[in-house]
């Protein structure tokens, strides 16, 4: 018999390809921004169905913080070999000659010189007109109120007060010169839509997401990696064989792992589903100050 | 037997979607019922909870308790004023379905919101607090959701904890909305009523013990098993081209989400606005060729035949009625700009894929929110309600709104601030130009009516404008 009902993923997966579509039709130069984690994995594998059989028409672009893990990069370049996407690196030339890093400058410095400023100058230079981005609606409370297709002045930044009205599935794509949108076809997944799509779609990802023994340090109640010598020898020598894994990933000095036997997919949505932890508390930039994650974003940072 | 993950897993897989929407001010507990339903189905994790104790007893408003409302006043801005200033989503899941909460704020100015909200809801929980029954916003909510097509409707008579519990001030309440729904044009297609306490946890998802006399649902349980089926038209196949695949000389495709209706292999397709005829020759998508796909599927379908067609053209099943046709547009519109009306001003209205030039040629009546009573309107501001014309620099192809939520339904955008002014949803189409409103202007000296019966006669004058939207200029 006939099935005319989706189920939650299939849905969401319509609408984000909707969404994706929508985006390579009424722009002239798109491009999806990969931060080589879990949510971008999904939302490339979607841009890959939406243009099935065809080549997807637009570029990824990584920002590179020079601070990711060293199995984020050989994981992204791998990836994008294998699957034909042509892709662009980025990354602030200047800030890194100067040695700007987290250990150095703090987490803030760090972000906004190596991240926010870097994504800037990127899309300028390029001159895109759309960027995808992987963000969903349920990471953080000033995200719960951004549109799927969100308007970008030519500054870059983001009006929470003055978004434009949204509805159905009918965007609103037209821009100035020099505006710009952000397009976030993951708005409307969760956590556990994520990993039970990638489940379900067998979606690579990076390893660091499953737990196996790997040096870590304990700082400020988090556990951070030892992925390069550039960590300060006085951390270095604090290092603790332990059975970890990561939430999210990004900077290796700003994202902490948990501790966790979970080195499958099923284990890991078992563990997410009893787990008493937001994702976000892995993350240190969150924590700078009050409303943090608003004011980075008012600023241009994803 | 203890399942597997594995099992589980592929069980959870197959969740079904709802969308819902939420309407109340803060002072009907609102914000309180989604921290509720958030907290009592475990969606909140410890670290969200020590950041709400903390917050709570910062700046929160439930005397030194757990405040729920923080948890959904997420911007700085709103923190500050203690408002809930635009729509923000909230997730969360059952073993039965997943949920998407449209939460949006009850203040009049903020119908625009309202609005965006819910144009994608299933389902509406209306509030109310048991102390005020049925208010000006309860009314103005219903009539909003109805604009909306949106089927289902919870009354959430909140605040029982506050009336002891009574029996008699649900059963007043329940009746007093069925009776004033009853007198409305408008029509809600199904309605429940539950009696509820979110501070408390009465009958939102644990069953009330305080309550005994109610046997009904309780909301998580009405949200759960409400039938969505039939809220997406599986009747009449419209496929809005979106995106025209050509990876190669021997592949053309054309993609786009299934507004409505199904479609199989083998079909006879007609091109709108072309008429052209073919068949449905396959199927694609990234997992394999499909035999059939249905709304709202994102799919890329093949023809048998090479007929023209391109992004914002319609294919349409040929043995069933096409979607009306015209350059006259009659529309109920929600204007959602700062800046009025101008309806000398051309604008770009977008409708499924398609863009055309627009202009707004007539304005029937405005629709007052509270009341549901036509006003002669010149103009529209920002979040005012009206019956449109809008005539289209070329002829589109759409189906009632209340027939087909995915074609009956628009926005229009300003070409100079590129701003969402307006969106619309579809009465009908013709290609007869727009009616002219229709103003009677009526003399009472003229007609030989004392002046004694003015007041009378201007009543009955407005009934008829309300009813029939006929504007009836009375003069003494």
């Amino acid at each position: 018999m006939e099935n005319y009902s989706l189920s939650h993923l299939r849905a969401l997966e319509a609408e984000a390809i909707h969404i994706i579509r929508e985006v390579a039709a009424e722009f002239s130069n798109p491009v999806m921004l990969y931060s080589i984690g879990k949510d971008s994995s999904v939302m490339v594998r979607l841009a890959e169905k939406a243009f099935y059989p065809g080549k997807v028409p637009f570029p990824l672009m990584h920002i590179d913080s020079k601070w990711k893990f060293r199995e984020m990069i050989e994981f992204r370049d791998t990836y994008a070999r294998n699957h034909g996407w042509d892709l662009i690196v980025e990354y602030n030339r200047e800030a890194y000659e100067a040695g700007v890093g987290p250990f150095t400058h703090g987490s803030r410095v760090h972000t906004d010189l190596m991240k926010t400023q870097a994504l800037l100058a990127a899309l300028k230079k390029h001159g895109f007109d759309a960027a995808f981005g992987g963000a969903r609606r349920d990471e953080e409370k000033s995200r719960a109120k951004e549109r799927i297709f969100s308007f970008r002045n030519a500054f870059q930044q983001w009006d929470p007060k003055n978004q434009r009205p949204e509805l159905w599935d009918i965007y609103n794509t037209r821009i100035g010169a020099g505006e710009s949108i952000r397009v976030f076809p993951l708005s409307n997944w969760t956590e556990t839509d994520i990993w039970q799509y990638i489940r379900l779609e067998k979606i690579p990802i990076v390893p660091l997401y499953y737990a196996a023994e790997r040096a870590v340090v304990e700082i400020n109640g988090n556990l951070i990696m030892v992925d390069d010598e550039r960590m300060p020898l006085e951390l270095r020598n604090k290092a603790q064989l332990r059975r970890v894994r990561f939430r999210t990933l990004g900077c290796y000095p700003l994202t902490g792992a948990i501790e966790s036997d979970a080195d499958t997919i099923e284990k890991i949505v078992e563990e997410m589903m009893v787990t008493t932890r937001s994702e976000r508390t892995t993350r240190v930039i969150d924590f700078d100050q009050e409303g943090s994650m608003e004011q980075k974003k008012r600023e241009g940072y994803f | 037997m203890k399942q597997t993950i594995e099992e589980f897993l592929a069980q959870d897989e197959q969740k079904e979607l709802l969308r819902l929407l939420t309407a109340g001010s803060v002072d009907d507990g609102k914000s309180t019922l989604i921290g509720r339903l958030l907290y009592d189905s475990k969606r909140l994790y410890d670290d969200q909870l020590q950041a709400l104790e903390r917050d709570s007893r910062r700046v929160g408003n439930a005397g030194g308790g757990i405040d729920y409302a923080l948890l959904c006043d997420g911007l700085k801005a709103e923190r500050e004023q203690g408002i809930t200033i635009d729509v923000a989503y909230r997730y969360f899941a059952t073993s039965r379905r997943k949920f998407i909460i449209a939460d949006t704020p009850g203040h009049e100015q903020y119908t625009r919101n309202m609005i965006t909200g819910g144009s994608t809801a299933n389902l509406a929980i209306i509030l109310v607090d048991a102390r005020h029954g049925i208010l000006t916003q309860t009314r103005r909510h219903s009539y909003l959701v109805s604009l909306l097509g949106i089927k289902h409707i919870i009354l959430a008579v909140n605040k029982m904890d506050a009336v002891g519990y009574s029996q008699e001030v649900f059963e007043n309440i329940a009746t007093s909305y069925r009776s004033w729904l009853a007198t409305q044009q408008f029509t809600i297609a199904d309605l429940q009523v539950i009696p509820i306490s979110a501070l408390c946890g009465d009958n939102v998802v644990e069953r009330s013990e305080s309550m005994s006399w109610y046997s009904g649902p309780t909301l998580l349980d009405y949200l759960e098993t409400v039938p969505t089926q039939s809220d997406y038209n599986l009747d009449s196949f419209r496929f809005a081209v979106q995106y025209v695949q050509r990876p190669n000389q021997n592949f053309r495709g054309f993609s786009g989400k299934i507004s409505s209706g199904i479609i199989r292999v083998g079909d006879s397709v007609t091109a709108l606005p072309s008429g052209k005829q073919s068949t449905v020759k396959s199927i694609v998508t990234y997992d394999g060729d499909l035999e059939y796909a249905f709304a709202p599927q994102s799919v890329t379908i093949t023809l048998s035949d090479e007929i023209d067609l391109s992004r914002g053209d319609m294919l349409v099943l040929s043995a069933q009625p096409r979607p009306q046709i015209g350059h006259n547009l009659t529309a109920m519109m929600v204007w959602m700009d700062e800046q009025p009306l101008d309806s000398s001003k051309h604008f770009y209205l977008k409708h499924t894929t398609n863009s055309v030039r627009a202009k707004v040629s007539e304005i029937y009546y405005r629709v007052d929110i509270n009341t549901a009573e036509h006003i002669p309107a010149n103009t529209l501001s920002l979040n005012e309600i009206a019956k449109v014309c809008i005539t289209t620099a070329e002829p589109i192809f759409c189906d009632p709104y209340t027939e087909n939520r995915q074609t009956g339904a628009f926005i229009v955008i300003d070409p100079i601030t590129n701003f969402t002014s307006s969106v619309g949803m579809v009465i009908e189409l013709s290609d007869n130009g727009c009616l002219k409103k229709e103003v009677v202007n009526i003399s009472l000296k003229q007609l030989g009516i004392d002046v004694s019966h003015s007041k009378v006669i201007a009543l009955l004058c407005k009934e008829l404008e309300r009813r029939c939207g006929i504007t009836i200029n009375c003069t003494e």
